[in-house]
């Protein structure tokens, strides 16, 4: 029992990450219908940005503070270069597109910093609380986790719910066209949702780093199990996948303790699967084309 | 119309004639080459083999597939398992492979045929990200991070004593290639080909004049995992080695390279990119050490290379070599772009 309610404890933990992959990756398609396959190789940047900056300078925060920052001028910039020359083309150009991104940043990365996995470190202990004569497998580390993604998404809600800019942003997402007559600036908007997704991102990969070590190849499968929590929660609402997120995260963490840790990226295979079958019209635009 | 099915006979003997011609030229050439280019030669044979089945599926079919990379690894594993534990010979080993691979490919295609785009995409991304996982898990079988080694493939004895085993090897990767080509452009000039495109470019249209779609999308996901599951048995008999560390999302990531540069949709183009991958990474060795970069950069330029080359043809030149080739020879007049640039043009 006791080991139950650790890998629920680790489960929820890990969910909130993919939450934050997942969120970066629905506020993109969102705003330009892109799955980003890039995000995976953003996030591991910006993850090594932050590793040689505490490397550096000696303080966590300063290089969680550069991360983020960098994120968002990372996202802002590749949808301003790079993805506004696909946009309007068909889907598949646009995801060679961020194919080729992820390749190149990998690449970079192993220029820079070399192919060994270096470790990185948590923000707060990474000692389990001491609950009923144990630790059980939920450290401070955990409590930052969880309050950090929910309060990124909270923020995120409040943006795109209670401001002018959010409303701006989701005009522009969803009627380009009208939002340009009505005097919204559309590509500014774009970029906008790139940089605060990227920004969702470069937080997940702060927070998933100690556990993955941080290497040009380690956050691959972060970005299965974003993308895979991104459409368990269906992918234009936010708040599914946070709920995306944590349902996956559960469910791994029961494979992983009962099953072997090797089979987990094949489990996330068998959810995406399963989800895609149970509902393969109500979940994305592009089926629909092919219920005639 | 009269002289349509003598002509569809002529496309076949065509192709074979091509195909005897080419298998000359390269039996000429693999006597001629050393050692080292022989491996060269088998290399370029088995990314064929896998380039020309991908892009059958991405560029006729419209289906992107990012897990190429593991159904390779099936064939090979497949391959490693006959030859090494159940000592089969070659050829049937090398059949069976790409046989096992189709029905692994059956299966993914049944599903992918319900997913587009960016969806089949991810999926198909969690499948290569996943697969190698299960050489960990069953380290009994598949041998875990080592995975499998099986004895080279013996020269028969008429071909003399000194016969090369690079040669040999090169060889037996020409062969599949060749297969793989004769079966491959057969199959997209006539009715099957036509079904694939027809599915691509409007699927109600499709439909409506009497294509099963789904149908049609699993079959060209069998047809191109047989060729990835053989590429990955020809592999297998080239390396010597079937293990999880060759079969990463780099190297899906790495075929897709292949055939977008090569032109989508194009069995030339897959030559062109068989070419590129093989050529790429020894070119950018050489420049690495022109310039004595440090290993570091040395061993990531291949990548940085695909990385750019993928973005670079998508966004300048999306029909990749092989449009640029029939551009620049005029060989035939402007015909219905297969690319997916323009795909979604009136």
């Amino acid at each position: 029992m006791s080991r139950f309610v650790d890998l629920t404890l680790s489960g929820v933990s890990n969910g909130m990450i993919y939450a934050a992959v997942a969120l970066s990756l629905v506020l993109i398609w969102r705003a330009t219908r892109i799955v980003n396959f890039a995000q995976g190789g953003m996030l591991m940047i910006t993850t090594f940005v932050a590793s040689s900056v505490i490397a550096s300078s000696g303080s966590y925060w300063l290089g969680f503070a550069v991360a983020l920052a960098s994120g968002l001028v990372l996202g802002a910039v590749v949808e301003r270069v790079l993805v506004r020359r696909v946009e309007s083309g068909p889907p598949l150009n646009a995801v060679i597109l961020t194919l080729g991104l992820l390749i190149l940043l990998q690449a970079v990365a192993g220029m820079i910093w070399g192919g060994t996995p270096r470790s990185f470190p948590p923000a707060f202990s990474i000692r389990g609380y001491f609950v009923g004569g144990r630790h059980v497998l939920f450290a401070p580390f955990d409590t930052f986790t969880v309050l950090s993604v929910l309060g990124v998404a909270l923020l995120l809600w409040l943006l795109f719910r209670g401001t002018g800019v959010g409303l701006q942003m989701r005009a522009a997402a969803f009627a380009p066209m009208v939002a340009r007559l009505q005097g919204v600036r559309v590509g500014r908007m774009l970029t906008l949702g790139w940089a605060l997704a990227a920004l969702s991102g470069s937080l997940a990969g702060l927070l998933v780093a100690p556990a993955v070590f941080v290497g040009p190849n380690n956050f691959d499968p972060i970005l299965v199990f974003g993308f895979t929590a991104a459409v368990l929660g269906g992918p234009d609402s936010p708040v599914g996948a946070v709920v995306g997120g944590l349902v996956l995260g559960l469910s791994l963490s029961y494979v992983s303790g009962y099953a072997g840790s090797a089979l987990v990226t094949l489990a996330a295979l068998a959810i995406l699967i399963l989800v895609l079958m149970a509902r393969p019209g109500g979940l994305f635009t592009a089926t629909r084309a092919r219920r005639i | 119309m009269r002289g349509a099915p003598r002509l569809r006979e002529q496309t076949l003997l065509r192709h074979l004639a091509l195909a005897v011609a080419l298998g000359a030229v390269l039996y000429v050439v693999s006597t001629e080459l050393s050692a080292f280019n022989d491996l060269r030669l088998a290399s370029v044979a088995y990314f064929f083999t896998a380039l020309a089945g991908l892009t059958v599926l991405t560029g006729l079919s419209g289906q992107i597939s990012l897990g190429h990379g593991a159904l390779m690894a099936v064939g090979a594993y497949a391959t490693a398992l006959l030859v090494g534990r159940s000592g089969w010979a070659l050829v049937p080993a090398l059949a069976a492979a790409a046989a096992i691979t189709a029905a692994v490919g059956a299966v993914v295609g049944v599903f992918a045929a319900r997913l587009r785009g960016p969806y089949l995409a991810g999926a198909t991304l969690a499948f290569a990200v996943g697969l190698p996982g299960l050489a960990d898990r069953y380290p009994g079988t598949f041998g875990g991070e080592n995975g499998l080694t099986v004895p080279p493939p013996i020269p028969p004895s008429g071909l003399g004593a000194t016969f090369p085993l690079e040669r040999w090897e090169a060889w037996i990767a020409c062969g599949c290639a060749l297969v793989t080509l004769v079966l491959l452009a057969n199959l997209v000039r006539g009715r099957v080909g036509r079904a694939f495109r027809a599915v691509r470019d409007d699927e109600v249209a499709a439909q409506l004049a009497g294509l099963n779609v789904a149908r049609v999308q699993v079959l060209a996901f069998v047809v191109s995992a047989a060729c990835a599951g053989l590429a990955g048995g020809a592999f297998v008999a080239v390396t010597q080695l079937a293990a999880p560390g060759a079969f990463q999302l780099a190297l899906s990531l790495s075929l897709l390279t292949g055939i977008v540069l090569g032109g989508l949709g194009s069995l030339t183009g897959a030559l062109w990119g068989a070419i590129a991958l093989v050529l790429l990474p020894q070119w950018s060795n050489d420049i690495a050490n022109a310039f004595s970069l440090n290993t570091n950069v040395q061993s990531n330029l291949p990548l940085a290379v695909y990385g750019v080359v993928l973005m670079g043809v998508i966004v300048a030149a999306p029909a990749g070599i092989q449009g640029a080739l029939r551009r620049l020879a005029r060989l035939r007049p402007a015909r219905p772009s297969r690319t997916p640039q323009e795909e979604g043009a009136p």
